[in-house]
C-alpha cells in the first residue's frame, strides 16, 4: 500500500475526540481520505460526519462496493461522502465477510443511499440491515444469484 | 338505366385477391418505435430527409403496437426487456412481420453476458435479419425490400407464419444472399 496514515487530518482527530474506538485504519493518498470503519459502529459513525460541527458531510455522492474473492474478508463497501458547506470529502469503507455480508443501512442518514443500497444487494448480495425496501432494482425480481460476484459466471448460467 | 349506365367497363381490372392484399399490405408497413440502443439511431436516422424510409411507404412509425404491423428489433436486448418485447409483439394484430436489426437483435452482439438475450429469435419469429453494429440506412432498407418480397408470397389461404417457417423460403433466400462473394477471386 502506498497510501500513507493520517492521523494528523483534522478530520480524524474530530472523530477520535468524538469515540476514540471508531476508526480502525485511516489512509490518505493523493489528497483523498479514507477511514476504515467496523461494520458495528457505521450507523453512528454516519450519524456524528452529518452533524457534527467542522464535519458537516450533508452529501452522499455514492456507494461502491468490492469483491475480493477469495481474499477475506471478501467485501469493500465504500461510502464516498461530501460536505457542501465546508468543501471537504472523505471515504468511508467497511470490510465484511463472505458469509453472509451484512451492514446497517444509512437512509436514514442519508436518503439517497435507499437505491445505491438496493443496487449492491441486487448486484453482490450485501444486506443492509433496517433498509426500508431491500429487494432488487436492476435484475428481474426472481433472478437468481447476484452478478457482479467475482464467482458469477460472466455469460451467466444459461440452459 | 340514367346516369350509372355504360360507366364501369372502363374501370374494371381483373385480379387475385392475394395480389391485391399483398400489393396493399407491402407497400404500406407500419413499423412499430421501438428502438431499443444505437441501432434505434440508425432506424430514426433512416426516416429523415437524406434517407427518408417514405420512398418504401414504410414510414408512418405508430407508437401503439395495436397500430403497427412491423417489429424492429433496433438493438441490445436485456433479458429484463425480454419479457416486454414478446409482450408487445403478441399486442401486434396479425398480419405482422419482425426486422432483427443489427448484431445484438440477431445474436446477442458483443454482448456475450448473463444479462442479454442471445438473439430476440428466441422469443419472437423473425422474418429478416440486418448485419451490422449498427446497419447503415441502406442496410434497414435492404432489409426492408427483402421483407416486402417475403410478403410478395403470403397467401389467404395460409396464415403469415406458415408463409415464414417454409423451408424453401430460407433455401431460396440463401441462394439470393451474396455476401462477399466476387466473381474471381485474387
Amino acid at each position: 500500500m502506498t497510501d500513507k496514515p493520517a492521523d494528523e487530518n483534522p478530520i480524524i482527530k474530530k472523530l477520535r475526540a468524538w469515540d476514540g474506538k471508531m476508526i480502525a485504519v485511516t489512509s490518505e493518498f493523493r489528497g483523498e481520505l479514507s477511514l476504515v470503519l467496523p461494520p458495528e459502529q457505521l450507523a453512528r459513525a454516519a450519524q456524528c460526519l452529518r452533524a457534527a460541527p467542522g464535519l458537516q458531510f450533508d452529501f452522499l455522492s455514492d456507494i461502491s462496493a468490492v469483491d475480493r474473492f477469495p481474499i477475506e474478508p471478501r467485501f469493500e463497501v465504500n461510502y464516498h461522502l461530501l460536505s457542501i458547506p465546508l468543501r471537504q470529502t472523505v471515504r468511508l469503507r467497511v470490510w465484511l465477510p463472505g458469509q453472509d455480508p451484512v451492514v446497517s443501512t444509512v437512509v436514514p442518514v442519508w436518503p439517497t443511499a435507499n437505491w445505491h443500497e438496493r443496487e449492491i444487494f441486487d448486484l453482490f448480495g450485501i444486506r443492509f440491515d433496517g433498509h426500508p425496501d431491500l429487494h432488487r432494482i436492476l435484475m428481474p425480481d426472481d433472478w437468481e444469484g447476484y452478478p457482479l460476484r467475482k464467482d458469477y459466471p460472466v455469460e451467466g448460467f444459461r440452459t | 338505366m340514367g346516369v350509372l349506365d355504360q360507366r364501369f367497363e372502363k374501370n374494371f381490372m381483373i385480379s387475385s385477391v392475394d395480389y391485391v392484399f399483398n400489393w396493399a399490405r407491402k407497400s404500406a408497413i407500419w413499423p412499430l418505435t421501438f428502438g431499443l440502443a444505437c441501432c434505434a439511431i440508425e432506424m430514426i436516422a433512416s426516416t429523415t430527409a437524406r434517407f427518408d424510409i417514405a420512398r418504401f411507404g414504410a414510414e408512418v412509425f405508430r407508437p401503439s403496437p395495436r397500430q403497427a404491423d412491423l417489429m424492429i428489433v433496433a438493438g441490445t436486448v436485456t433479458l429484463k426487456m425480454g419479457p416486454v418485447l414478446k409482450r408487445v409483439w403478441e399486442q401486434m394484430a396479425d398480419p405482422k412481420w419482425c426486422i432483427s436489426m443489427g448484431a445484438c437483435s440477431s445474436v446477442g452482439g458483443p454482448f456475450n453476458a448473463y444479462s442479454v438475450l442471445q438473439g430476440v429469435d428466441r422469443i419472437v419469429p423473425v422474418d429478416v435479419y440486418v448485419v451490422g453494429c449498427p446497419p447503415r440506412p441502406e442496410g434497414l432498407f435492404y432489409a426492408l425490400l427483402k421483407l416486402q418480397d417475403k410478403i410478395e408470397q403470403m397467401s389467404l389461404a395460409k396464415r403469415p407464419t406458415e408463409v415464414r417457417l417454409q423451408p424453401e423460403m430460407v433455401e431460396q433466400f440463401k441462394r439470393g444472399v451474396m455476401v462477399a462473394q466476387t466473381p474471381s477471386p485474387r
